[in-house]
């Protein structure tokens, strides 16, 4: 049975061990048993859970991997990044796909055994095109193995007898740095903070100059501080294994390699703050990484370094659960990940209040970066002197970038802040570089003379995505899948958002299908400038951040494309025929149109 | 020594002539506009195809071939083109189909639909084919001036084309009162 | 009247707000207009709609759900603003289906008032002709989600005032749509009465009363008489309804 099997690939096996009680698990579970969620399960589980219907119809209607109708028995989920995506490579593996199953992609085949679709970016960008099957993730795919692939599943082979090779999924880490190449005790670190007083590591973590790894870079220390000053008897610790921003992959490395320094660093922030619970909000991508990320919980309890009386010390007892998302990019954001947490779809909240005063359940939590609490527990280990003395002024330690695109070695590579763009390229072998993408696409996408710029929250901040784009790259290509991907992932809570990310990726599209003229692109501009001075929260303020930046750098890409003409039409007028034609199967003059 | 009046051309593509009619609504001013003005191509003359005219005006949107075809050829032959009443500037009621196929909506009215007798897709050559929308008129030619309501009142016909004929750009509408019904 | 606890300047004007005011507050306490269409004061704000963002202290920031500072300058009746506060409301049209000449709405509706207040003479954007499900179930009211704009404030009006729980929004991104809190998903199933503030409050015709079609004639309607400036300083949930609110 193909159902039990992927419990086994993810390690799931009947373990619920430190796996919350929480409504997108019940789901998931349901969708692993009957391939979707039909309307009398979700009456039943709001029941369960003393939820209105509504509530649990919504949330299956947000995440991605919850389905209202039944997928396949083996369901492809192609990731469409540009790194682990269909189109990595030369072929368009998802075409080739769907060809050879005899499907369109988005649909389930008539006699229900296969379903196609696309994902967003699942975080394998350093093993070429990748695709989750039944939420499993097969990487290194080309056009050998989508062959073999098909034919497997027209034998209708359980997945336990598909190729070993195809799950291998390697940490490729090509350069260890501060935080990588520290031996880590486990423990070692929460020793010598409870040896001291709570204030004493907060102070040492401020002193230390550690700042977010997600994103927004915010001081960790104080983001700490305030929690723990924050009115309450109860506060949560959330680590934000959400890792959505395509081309990023360092957290799973970390989770897979580091697993330990994370939850050691999320106890010394219960320590900090005085919280007894915590949360791991991890992908639903990575579920495959649980029964890994069990096992070390486990023995973390067994060692007496999680739970009641934590190393002996009467009074001081922390638990961690584990959450697992189910497809949507905006739960990487801390307060739609909060709203995940509680059970509700990912929609961001109003800030301020942020969470360090009001977050789960409305209590003070503290949500960080998995490579940030990793820091943590270095710096508490180590001491702030030793990481504040890497990096730059404003940016202390190191980074962990994810490499990917056009490069012979791509992986992790940590690096202090302050290392050039140059430097990465010449480290992960790039040569002949058009342009990286630093950040995602929610980042900046920069061109050859900003080469010697360095990464850093002064100069080019980033939370680890690194693309590199080779110079055969089509770079609109690039700016219509970002556009599409943000168009795909917005919450729909805000007008400008919800709208004009849809509108933006249909210029995109039609400037790539060369229907387009300048005045489409003066327009792209400003609804560019609308979307991200007018929306709720950073995935509006940041969608159109990629498409500025073409236009800065790469203007003649796109002004290739343009027709020379002041109008052209805002569809194609020929195509707009094509149903009436094949329906009253003219083709004369008349019956088209240019 | 006469002064020469200023050509206008109007049509109306997939509309119902309200908007026409409305612009008729002008009564008596009509006799003044008359003084200014010689109809091209429109429903008021008999004449086939738009000839090169000063003003154009255009009702209804464009839900088939033919509509793009007389559209162009307005915007080719009318130095300032109106999109005059709700059809021409959003697609409005034809646009109602909008919610279906286009498959869905001839396979209804020709071959399932109740009280078909020769159930049948009309293919004549003689017949524009379908759009597989009704399209808003801006979206398929440049647009000058807009002109809503369902239909306007007589009233802002004169608003705009009385400064135009005065060689005057005429007031932008939005600062004007008017209604989307 | 409550004494204020400062002053903030809308557009140069002062502006007395209390403590726990948001900016909207504040403004509509004075009779100062900022367009919006999510907002319903006296219910909880939600910021969705972006309409009110004005810029608070050179900072863009939605007045519904930003707390008024002493000395804060407000940029609200700005070209730029109201530049962007059309596109909003062109976006909200052509993201749903919205035929005004047929519409039962049309005369009172708000969309439609803030497509005057701001100029609005075309959608501008191609329309995405949404295929949303249409309930006719409930036997006096209509719910035609092709109008619906998201606004959320018959979801917050049933929760928060009339305690019902009726509506909530469902889905990601432009595929979200209005459901319906019952195991059918159907309004009929629903406890949805016609006096409720979640049946009377959408500001476009999304939900409605059913055979009251155009029974005010054309003329006489709401913004026909009034502008959207002016009718919103009348609105408040707890003076029309302030039995029900705690
Ligand atoms: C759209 C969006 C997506 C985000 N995704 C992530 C993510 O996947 N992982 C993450 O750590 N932070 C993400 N963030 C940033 C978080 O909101 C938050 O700032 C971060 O988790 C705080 O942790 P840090 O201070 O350790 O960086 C995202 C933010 C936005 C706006
Ligand atoms: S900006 Fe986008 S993702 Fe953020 S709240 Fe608005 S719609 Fe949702
Ligand atoms: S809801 Fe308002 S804007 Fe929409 S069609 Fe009706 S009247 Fe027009
Ligand atoms: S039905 Fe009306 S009130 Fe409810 S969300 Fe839609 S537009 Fe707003």
């Amino acid at each position: 049975m193909l159902s039990q099997h992927s419990e086994l690939k993810t390690g799931n096996n009947a373990d619920a061990d430190f796996i919350a009680d929480h409504l997108l698990h019940r789901l998931y579970r349901l969708q692993q048993q009957h391939r979707h969620i039909p309307p009398q399960l979700m009456v039943e589980v709001a029941r369960e859970f003393g939820l209105p219907v509504s509530q649990v119809v919504a949330v299956v209607n947000f995440y991605s991997f919850l389905y209202q109708q039944p997928v396949g028995r083996y369901h492809l989920l192609f990731s469409n990044c540009t790194s682990c995506g269909y189109q990595a490579g030369e072929v368009n593996l998802l075409a080739l796909l769907c060809r050879q199953l005899n499907i369109a992609s988005g649909q389930t085949r008539a006699d229900g055994v296969v379903s196609v679709d696309e994902t967003s970016c699942i975080g394998m960008c350093d093993h070429g095109p990748s695709m989750l099957v039944n939420g499993v993730p097969i990487v290194n795919l080309d056009e050998g193995r989508i062959k073999q692939l098909c034919n497997l599943i027209a034998a209708e082979q359980s997945l336990d007898d598909w190729p070993a090779d195809w799950f291998r999924i390697n940490n490729h880490i090509r350069k260890p740095d501060l935080l990588l190449n520290a031996p880590l005790e486990c423990g070692d670190s929460l020793k010598k903070a409870l040896a001291g007083d709570a204030l004493l590591m907060l102070e040492s973590i401020m002193q230390s100059g550690l700042r977010g790894r997600g994103g927004a870079g915010f001081a960790t220390g104080k983001k700490w501080l305030f929690c723990r000053e924050a009115e309450s008897d109860t506060r949560y610790v959330v680590c934000n294994a959400d890792e959505g921003e395509p081309g990023t992959f360092k957290d799973r490395v970390l989770l897979q390699c580091h697993a330990d320094a994370l939850f050691e660093g999320m106890t010394l922030c219960a320590y900090g703050i005085g919280a007894k619970k915590g949360f791991l909000y991890l992908r639903g991508e990575y579920r495959y990484l649980l029964g890994h990320l069990q096992a070390v919980l486990r023995r973390r309890y067994d060692s007496g370094l999680l739970g009641a009386s934590i190393l002996g010390q009467a009074g001081f007892s922390f638990d961690i659960e584990i959450v697992i998302g189910a497809g949507a990019y905006i739960c990487g954001e801390e307060s739609a990940l909060i709203e995940s947490l509680e059970g509700k779809p990912g929609i961001p909240r109003i800030r301020p209040p942020f969470p360090v005063t009001h977050g789960y359940l409305g209590r003070p939590t503290v949500v960080n970066n998995v490579e940030t609490f990793i820091a943590a527990t270095h710096i508490v280990q180590y001491g702030s002197a030793g990481f504040s003395a890497v990096g730059t002024e404003k940016s202390s330690g190191s980074k962990l970038l994810s490499v990917s695109g056009d490069c012979r070695t791509p992986g992790i590579y940590e690096y202090p802040y302050g290392v050039s763009i140059q430097q990465v390229l010449d480290d992960c072998g790039a040569t002949q570089v058009q342009a990286v993408q630093i950040g995602g696409p929610a980042g900046s996408l920069l061109a050859k003379k900003d080469f010697n710029r360095q990464i850093s929250f002064e100069d080019v901040s980033t939370g680890g995505s690194f693309l590199i784009f080779g110079e055969n790259r089509d770079l609109l290509s690039i700016n219509r899948n970002f556009a599409r991907f943000f168009a795909h992932e917005s919450c729909g809570f805000c007008t400008p958002c919800r709208v004009g990310t849809r509108l933006l990726e249909n210029s995109i599209g039609k400037i790539a299908d060369g229907r387009a003229t300048w005045r489409d692109v003066d327009e792209i501009k400003q609804l560019s400038g609308f979307v991200r001075h007018y929306s709720h929260c950073g995935l509006g303020h940041t969608a159109a951040n990629h498409i500025l930046d073409s236009l800065r750098h790469f203007p003649g890409d796109i002004q290739n494309l343009l027709v020379q003409q002041a109008f052209t039409p805002a569809f194609d007028l020929d195509a707009a025929l094509e149903t009436a034609r094949q329906m009253t199967q003219r083709d004369d003059a008349d019956a088209h149109l240019e | 020594m006469t002064e020469r009046k200023i050509k206008i051309a109007t049509t109306s593509l997939a509309g119902c002539f309200g908007c026409h009619m409305s612009f008729l609504d002008i009564d008596e001013q009509l006799v003044q506009l008359n003084e200014r003005i010689e109809f091209n191509r429109s429903p008021l003359t008999d004449i086939k195809h738009c000839g090169p005219s000063d003003i154009g005006l255009i009702e209804g949107g464009v839900c088939n071939a033919d509509n793009v075809r007389v559209l162009r050829e307005f915007r080719a032959n009318c130095k300032i083109l109106i999109a005059v009443g709700a059809c021409a500037i959003t697609g409005g009621v034809p646009a109602m189909r909008n919610y279906f196929d286009l498959r869905e909506c001839l396979e209804e009215v020709y071959l399932h639909g109740a009280g078909v007798t020769n159930p049948q897709i009309p293919g004549d050559v003689e017949l524009p084919l379908l759009l597989d929308k009704v399209y808003p008129i801006q979206e398929v030619v440049p647009v000058d001036y807009f002109l809503p309501g369902c239909p306007p009142p007589a009233d802002a016909f004169l608003a705009i084309l009385l400064p135009l004929l005065n060689g005057a750009v005429p007031p932008q509408m939005a600062d004007c009162r008017f209604y989307y019904d | 009247m409550t004494e204020t606890t400062g002053t903030i300047f809308i557009d140069g004007k002062a502006v007395g707000f209390m403590q726990g005011q948001t900016i909207m507050d504040a403004a509509l306490s004075a009779q100062v207009y900022i367009p919006h269409l999510c907002h319903y004061p006296g219910l909880t704000p939600s910021g969705n709609c972006r309409l009110c963002v004005v810029e608070a202290d050179g900072r863009r920031a939605a007045a519904c759900t930003t707390a008024a500072k002493a000395g804060q300058q407000i940029s609200n009746n700005t070209a730029e603003l109201n530049a962007a506060r059309k596109v909003i409301t062109q976006m909200l049209f052509v993201e749903g289906n919205h035929i005004c000449p047929s519409c039962e709405k049309s005369g009172n509706c708000k969309l439609q008032a803030m497509g005057y207040h701001l100029g609005m003479l075309e959608e501008h954007y191609p329309q995405f002709n949404p295929r949303r499900v249409l309930d006719a179930s409930h036997p006096d009211i209509l719910l035609d989600r092709g109008r619906c704009i998201l606004c959320g404030l018959c979801v917050r009006a049933s929760h928060e005032v009339d305690k019902k729980n009726v509506f909530a929004i469902a889905g990601r991104g432009a595929d979200a749509y209005l459901i319906v809190n019952t195991v059918s998903g159907k309004l009929g199933d629903s406890n949805l009465d016609v006096t409720d503030l979640a049946a009377n409050i959408c500001p476009v015709g999304a939900i409605m009363f059913k055979e009251r079609g155009y029974v005010t004639p054309i003329g006489e309607r709401i913004y026909d008489r009034q502008h959207i400036s002016d009718v919103a300083m009348h609105e408040h949930v707890t003076e029309q309804k302030g039995d029900k609110k705690r």
